[in-house]
C-alpha cells in the first residue's frame, strides 16, 4: 500500500510533468486562462491518463512491439472520444471554452510518455496509481497556472474579487502573458531545486 | 471564394494566431529543437509538408467518409491515425529514395506524428470550413492553404527563436533560467511583439 501511495505522490511532486518533465504544456498555456478551464482541462485529462494507463497495462502482452506506438494511440484516441463526447453532453460552455484543445489530448507528451515509459511494463494496479498521480500533478500545475494567471489578468479567482482596487494587467491573460508565467515559474522551481542539493 | 478571402487566412495563420505564439501548439518541439538555426530549418520545413498533406488528407476522409455514414464523433480517432500512418509512409519513402534528404530531416520526421500542430490544422479546418456537417464554398483550397499557412508560421517562429538563441550562447545567462525558462520568456516577448498584427483590417 505505501509503495502504490509513493506511485502516486511520484507524478504529483518529483516527476510533475508540467514543472518537472515539462511535457505537454500546449493545452497547459492554451486553457489556463481561468481556474475553471484549467480544472475541467485537468479532469479530462486525467480521466484519459487513468484509462489508457489501465487498458495498455493490461494489453502490455498482447500488443507487438513493432506496431505499438499505433495501439497506444489508438486506445488513447478511444478515451479522448468518450472525454470530449461527455464534455459535450454535459458541459457545453465548457467545450466551447476549451475548444479544439480537447481532441488534442491524443497527441499530449504525458499520455504516451507514460504508456511507452511506464504502463507498458508495470502491473495494472500500480499503472493505475501512476496515471492518477500524473493527473492529478497535471490538474494542480494547471490550476497554479491558470490562478496566477486569472488574477494577474482580469484581477479576479473563480468569478470573485480577492483584493478591491487592484488594477489588473490584461496581458498576462494574452498568450504572451501564458509564456511568461510558466517562464519564471520554472526558473523559480530551478531556484529551489538547485539551493536544495 | 476570393483573393480577400484567402489573405485573411494567410494573415491570420502566419502572424495574428501564429500557431505556437499564439495557439501554443508545438511547443514541445519549438522550446527543444530550436538552440540551432539548421535543425530548426529542417524540422520547419517537414512541418509544413506534413501540415499541408494531412489538411488534403483528412479534409477528404471528413468530407467522403465521416459524413456520410454519419460518424463524425470518429474524427479524433481517424485522423490521428492516418496521419500517423502517413508520417510513417513518409519517412519509408524518403529513406529509400534519397538518403540525404532522410539525413537531412533525421529524427525529425517521426517526431511529428505527436506534434500538435498537425492534429491541430486538420481539426481546425474541420472545425472554420465545415458547418452544421456540410463543406462551405471552396473549403477543400482553404483547408489546404491553411496547411501551408499554419506551416509558414510555424518556419517563421522557429528561425526567428533559433537566431536569437544561438545569439543567447555568447551571453552570461543566471543558472537557474538556462534553457527552456529562458526560451519561455523570449517567446513570451516575441509574442508580445506579434500582438501588433492585430490591429491588421482589410
Amino acid at each position: 500500500m505505501k509503495k502504490l501511495f509513493h506511485e502516486f505522490l511520484k507524478g504529483v511532486i518529483k516527476e510533475n510533468p508540467t514543472f518537472v518533465l515539462i511535457l505537454g504544456l500546449c493545452p497547459t498555456l492554451a486553457v489556463s486562462v481561468s481556474v475553471m478551464n484549467g480544472i475541467g482541462m485537468g479532469i479530462a485529462a486525467t480521466f484519459v491518463l487513468l484509462g489508457s494507463n489501465i487498458i495498455i497495462s493490461l494489453l502490455k502482452n498482447f500488443i507487438p512491439d513493432r506496431i505499438r506506438i499505433p495501439c497506444f494511440i489508438v486506445v488513447i484516441a478511444t478515451f479522448v472520444t468518450i472525454a470530449e463526447l461527455t464534455m459535450k453532453a454535459y458541459s457545453p460552455a465548457l467545450n466551447r471554452a476549451l475548444g479544439i484543445y480537447v481532441p488534442l489530448i491524443v497527441v499530449n507528451c504525458i499520455v504516451l510518455g507514460r504508456a511507452e515509459a511506464y504502463a507498458q511494463k508495470a502491473k495494472v494496479i500500480n499503472s493505475l496509481f501512476d496515471g492518477l498521480g500524473m493527473g492529478v500533478g497535471f490538474t494542480l500545475a494547471l490550476i497554479l497556472i491558470s490562478a496566477i494567471r486569472e488574477f494577474l489578468g482580469t484581477g479576479k479567482l473563480m468569478g470573485y474579487t480577492p483584493i478591491r482596487g487592484f488594477e489588473p494587467a490584461f496581458v498576462f491573460a494574452l498568450p504572451s502573458g501564458a509564456l511568461l508565467v510558466i517562464g519564471l515559474l520554472l526558473g523559480f522551481f530551478n531556484i529551489l531545486k538547485n539551493r536544495k542539493i | 471564394m476570393s483573393v480577400a478571402q484567402f489573405l485573411t487566412i494567410f494573415i491570420s495563420a502566419v502572424f495574428i494566431y501564429n500557431v505556437i505564439l499564439s495557439r501554443f501548439l508545438g511547443l514541445c518541439s519549438f522550446v527543444a529543437i530550436s538552440k540551432e538555426t539548421k535543425p530548426a530549418l529542417a524540422m520547419s520545413l517537414a512541418v509544413m509538408f506534413v501540415t499541408t498533406m494531412s489538411s488534403i488528407i483528412t479534409w477528404f476522409i471528413y468530407r467522403f467518409l465521416l459524413i456520410p455514414f454519419g460518424l463524425t464523433y470518429l474524427r479524433t480517432i481517424s485522423f490521428i491515425l492516418v496521419i500517423a500512418t502517413f508520417v510513417q509512409f513518409v519517412e519509408m519513402v524518403i529513406r529509400k529514395f534519397s538518403p540525404p534528404l532522410y539525413r537531412f530531416f533525421g529524427i525529425y520526421l517521426p517526431l511529428i506524428t505527436v506534434n500538435c500542430a498537425v492534429l491541430g490544422v486538420a481539426v481546425l479546418n474541420i472545425d472554420m470550413f465545415f458547418i452544421n456537417g456540410r463543406a462551405i464554398a471552396g473549403s477543400f483550397y482553404y483547408s489546404v492553404f491553411q496547411g501551408v499557412c499554419v506551416g509558414l508560421g510555424y518556419t517563421l517562429a522557429m528561425l526567428l527563436m533559433s537566431g536569437i538563441r544561438e545569439r543567447l550562447d555568447l551571453c552570461n545567462i543566471p543558472k537557474s533560467v538556462k534553457d527552456f525558462p529562458l526560451a519561455f520568456i523570449i517567446a513570451s516577448i516575441m509574442s508580445l511583439s506579434f500582438l501588433g498584427f492585430n490591429g491588421f483590417k482589410f
